[in-house]
């Protein structure tokens, strides 16, 4: 007769937050954006969204089935993986350009590397990269916003980011933006991807994320911070070349990029002080590559390029233990 | 046009140059039976001559500190290629494969407690010496699968480790691994053995075992000179095991196992004939 | 009381897991009954076991000699109740397997040896002392059970200055400590007295969670005559943890791999501090103790003086039984405690609590990949990184384990507490540990 009862090493209790909450929280955090992204871009917002998410779902489960593994869905990781991707894409894209990003990101930025956990580079951002590089007019291609119910049409414009970057090539000084102004810019009412929309949205979100302790506030405030102050050096030295840090701080990806995806726990650094370090080096390449790059937007690259430099981040950054400073050798 | 060809086939030729002086002067002196050797050696550096790779067993052989016939993964081919090579006489063993002496999975023998936890039998062997009451018997949770270098070894669904004496090339990593010594090396030649690897008496292994050997003596009986009971516990005499599969169908648990007509229950491995014993070098 | 007002210390990390104290925090402490038989094993403390000294069919009183400590670090075993020892034979112990134990049937009379007789600990020198504690078989309560005259006795060019005494009690269930501290004050803080000219020191300071304002108090009112501090602490588990208890207290902080004399401080358990005022004054071994039989898996969970070899089950009658299937037995906390084969083992002098779960209490654990989140590092109160050490485990890479520092770690469970993945950290980590270490006799 076997014994019913259960012998395990201790602890015996456990505080009940599982992957798949954490997961689930993130996925919460983003609601507010996403459903301001189709407030203002419509229907095609909403086709990106289930394309990329269910995409990403069932490259997943097709990936578990080829490599003989137990599914792993329920984790909720793709899920968010494709809700993100779905967020770094233009709201015209096309139903392939979507689907084709929801393979990339799972089965090259996920799944090769041997799942959840394994993987050195944040999935979404992989596949947004690949399909910046591979399809650059299609991944470029912005309309203007069209709120729900305006009886407006699509019709393409450029990003704030995109007109700064043509201006100051062509003449060297900063332009006279299109829906410009710091109304637009919280509320998202310009022309941009699905996440890069609202900052008002996103950093309600990211506050979430934070007070829930689901992300730590230091990636956050050190990635902000540096764009900010680094931003805000170049623009005390010559303000008509570029622009000031408020533009940078409510344009572009900064804000889906600081809160949501360079704090990807399993990309980024373990530790605190290792975190601030990722932070700081994601805000400075942000900051190069919008001022100096080919690129308008840099977030997407300097989160990719900070990521390849965690493990050794993590190498050199170890917290101090309990009883070392006094440690005999 | 001209200077590119120019600059890129001196930069070839030099390059050229360098590594074929480097070649020279700062070429290692290997003994080319290292090398042969090591040709011949099967690569899978398992450790089973007791070193931890081909090349460093090559090395000893050369250098006469180790003796050439350690490689069982090589089997007696590699023995005789290595005996050829060093011009010595090749002194073959007969091929031993690893068996998990244990038939009690999940539905025959019962368990002490549910065990929680990691997936290693090395650790559940610390909590309160394991999840089967059976003190010998095998917890099924996988460390020998882990530790095979060769795929050998499967777990079944009813929780019992089964290793394919095809596949198994002797290295004993397995049985360094497990934490209650019941693999066992046997000859590949001889196919029935006694799949128990308990020492308590009869009466106490029936209340946790449904196969385990209860030291009847039956088997002993009908073929005195093919069986040996020993602490409770019977197993085959390799040297003198020609009449041990006649007495299978009498083990009243049935716990002695002739290979030649299947594996345990549950195993997905096909039933595989005698194989002949190598012949012994004039 | 106003604990806001007063200066709760704390240390850096740790968590905070549900109390659980609300099962028996209010309930004052009970007398168990006498069990039919009382299995006391000669294993009951950090050392060599006792050897017995007493021969089946020998007639014992309440606390008579039965087991000899072997060696220094070692503790005699003393008979619980008055009776006959029936056996000396290996029954299960809480460790999971069976080991000599001596097996005493009560008489009824449970009445003390004559031949026990109390001191004044003023008349006493320090030596004396301790040779009383020594024969007393004072060890550990806490759960350590490292026998209490070997800390006493600390190398003589290491300076002690500091007694902290542990009231913290922080592990979830358990109120034992705390039930002692407001019905046994006298006791505690007179084997504090003791404890101080012991150690010819004069500082001692009383650690006691936040979560026990009537202890704190009470406390803190007989104490405040006799030159002996309280410090409230914030609640946080594992604030009990001895190293932490001595950074939240003094704030130094014990250096790695070594012990807490380092640093010029004795740590001690409330309980055992009453237990040595008992050997003192009235000549009495340790042969009974408060244990907290609690948990959702038991009917009426209550605080109990229970006699050293007591079966876990005869406690688990004494509490209006189970309270449906059990699925765990867990002796001590359900943080660091041990995994039940049943409820035939004894309690023994490390018991500090019984614990009970059934199957609906027990977490949801399938392990999944490490998500690298860092929880378990700000959580740890080592401050070390238990993922990295736990990868190591896995792979059997023990140098590398060694190296992230894995024989620093309490054990104290916060990283598996916390750790979305569910992954058993603390048994990884245990297994790099016994690796590591059983590699350094090897060399």
């Amino acid at each position: 007769m076997d014994n019913q009862l259960y012998l395990s090493s201790s602890p015996h209790i456990h505080s009940g937050e599982t992957t798949d909450k954490v997961m689930r929280k993130v996925i919460y955090a983003l609601l507010p954006a996403t459903a301001l992204s189709i407030y203002f871009f419509g229907l095609p917002a909403l086709s990106v969204l289930l394309i990329c998410t269910l995409g990403c779902m069932g490259f997943e489960a097709l990936s578990c089935k080829l490599m003989n593994k137990p599914l792993a869905l329920a984790d909720g990781s793709a899920a968010l993986t494709g809700v993100l991707l779905a967020l770094n894409m233009p709201p015209s894209s096309a139903w392939w350009l979507a689907l084709f990003g929801a393979a990339i990101a799972i089965l090259i930025g996920k799944q090769v590397y041997g799942g959840l956990g394994h993987n050195p580079f944040n999935p979404a951002l992989v596949a947004r990269v690949v399909l910046l590089i591979s399809f650059p007019v299609q991944m470029t291609s912005w309309t203007a916003p069209a709120p729900l119910g305006s009886g407006l049409d699509a019709i393409t414009a450029a990003t704030p980011l995109g007109e700064m970057k043509t201006a100051v090539m062509l003449t060297g000084k900063l332009p006279e933006l299109a829906h410009s102004g710091f109304l637009n810019y919280l509320t998202g009412n310009m022309a941009g991807c699905l996440g890069e929309v609202s900052a008002l949205a996103l950093l309600l979100g990211g506050l979430y994320l934070i007070a829930k302790r689901v992300i730590s506030w230091h990636i956050p405030v050190s990635f902000i911070g540096t764009v900010v102050v680094i931003g805000g050096i170049f623009w005390a030295v010559s303000p008509e070349k570029y622009p000031n840090p408020i533009f940078h701080l409510l344009t572009g990806g900064l804000l889906l990029g600081a809160f949501f995806m360079a704090t990807d726990m399993v990309t980024s650094p373990v530790t605190d002080k290792g975190m601030l370090i990722f932070g700081f080096g994601c805000g400075l390449l942000t900051v190069l590559i919008r001022l100096f790059g080919g690129y308008p937007e840099g977030v997407s690259f300097a989160i990719l390029l900070m990521n390849a430099a965690t493990p050794l981040i993590d190498r050199f950054c170890h917290p101090r233990i309990y009883g070392q400073a006094e440690a005999k050798a | 046009m001209l200077a590119s060809i120019l600059t890129l086939g001196g930069i070839g030729l030099f390059a050229a140059i360098a590594l074929g002086i480097a070649a020279k002067k700062f070429a290692v002196e290997i003994d080319p039976r290292e090398l042969a050797i090591l040709e011949v050696l099967p690569g899978a550096n398992c450790g089973a001559c007791g070193l931890p790779g081909c090349g460093g067993y090559a090395k000893s052989i050369v250098d006469g500190s180790m003796a050439p016939n350690l490689c069982t993964p090589g089997g007696s081919e590699t023995i005789e290629k290595i005996a050829h090579i060093m011009g010595v006489e090749a002194i073959s063993t007969d091929p031993q494969v690893a068996v998990v002496c244990c038939q009690g999975d999940n539905a025959k023998a019962s368990l002490k407690y549910q065990y929680l936890g990691l997936e290693d039998c090395n650790a559940a062997q610390k909590i309160a010496d394991g999840p089967k009451n059976c003190p010998g018997g095998c917890l099924g949770l996988g460390s020998c699968v882990r530790a095979c270098p060769f795929d050998a070894i499967e777990i079944t669904t009813e929780g019992l480790a089964v290793i394919n004496r095809e596949k198994c090339t002797g290295c004993q990593k397995c049985i360094v691994t497990c934490p209650r010594s019941v693999i066992k090396m046997t000859p590949l030649s001889i196919t029935t053995h006694v799949l128990c690897n308990s020492t308590d008496k009869g009466a106490l292994v029936r209340k946790y075992c449904q196969v385990g050997c209860i030291a009847c003596q039956i088997c002993k009986k009908n073929a005195p000179e093919s069986y040996q009971i020993e602490n409770f516990l019977a197993r085959v005499v390799y040297e003198a095991a020609e009449g041990a599969e006649a007495v299978v169908e009498k083990c009243p648990t049935k716990c002695i196992r002739d290979f030649s007509t299947g594996y345990p229950e549950g195993s997905s491995f096909c039933a595989v004939g005698p194989v002949k014993k190598p012949e012994q070098a004039a | 009381m106003n604990l806001k007002a007063m200066d709760l210390k704390t240390f850096k990390g740790g968590l905070h897991p549900p109390d659980g104290k609300e099962f028996s925090a209010h309930k004052a402490i009970e007398i168990c009954p006498l069990p039919e038989e009382l299995i006391i094993p000669l294993a009951q403390h950090i050392g060599a076991p006792a050897e017995a000294c007493v021969e089946v069919g020998a007639l014992v009183k309440k606390g008579t000699l039965i087991a000899k400590a072997k060696g220094f670090v070692s503790a005699p075993i003393h008979a619980s109740t008055s009776g006959e020892v029936i056996a000396i034979e290996p029954r299960l112990h809480p460790m999971g397997k069976a080991l000599p134990a001596i097996v005493i049937k009560p008489d009824g009379e449970d009445s003390w040896d004559e031949s026990l007789i109390g001191a004044n600990p003023d008349e006493l020198n320090p030596d004396e002392l301790k040779a009383l504690i020594q024969a007393a078989g004072i060890v550990g309560m806490g759960g350590a059970t490292f026998p209490t005259h070997v800390k006493l006795s600390p190398p003589a060019d290491k300076q002690i200055d500091t007694l902290i005494l542990n009231g913290v009690e922080c592990e979830p269930f358990l109120t034992a400590d705390h039930r002692m501290m407001l019905e046994n004050t006298e006791q505690i803080l007179d084997g504090i007295d003791i404890l101080r000219k012991v150690l010819g020191i004069e500082r001692a300071v009383i650690g006691i969670e936040a979560n026990k304002p009537d202890a704190i108090e009470k406390m803190t009112k007989d104490a405040a005559s006799r030159n002996i501090e309280v410090q409230a602490l914030e609640v946080k588990y594992p604030q009990g943890a001895e190293k932490q208890l001595i950074d939240a207290i003094t704030g130094r902080q014990v250096p790695s791999g070594t012990l807490p004399m380092e640093v010029g401080v004795v740590v001690q358990n409330v309980g055992t501090a009453a237990a040595i005022s008992d050997a003192v004054r009235l000549g009495r071994p340790l042969v009974e103790r408060v244990i907290t039989s609690t948990g959702p898996g038991i009917k009426e969970p209550k605080n109990m003086l229970v006699r050293i070899g007591t079966p876990l089950q005869f406690l688990v009658d004494h509490c209006g039984g189970l309270n449906g299937e059990p699925a765990k037995i867990i002796m001590g906390g359900p943080m660091m405690g041990q995994t039940q084969l049943s409820l035939e083992p004894p309690a023994i002098r490390g018991t500090s609590g019984l614990l009970i779960f059934r199957k609906q209490d027990l977490p949801r654990l399938e392990a999944g990949p490490c998500i690298r989140c860092g929880r378990c590092i700000g959580a740890c109160p080592i401050h070390l990184q238990p993922t990295t050490i736990a990868a190591y485990a896995r792979l059997d890479l023990f140098d590398e384990a060694a190296e992230y520092h894995a024989l620093d770690c309490i054990e104290c469970g916060c990283c598996t507490y916390i750790c979305p993945a569910t992954l058993p950290l603390v048994q990884s980590i245990r297994y790099a540990k016994a690796a590591i270490m059983a590699k350094k006799r090897t060399l």
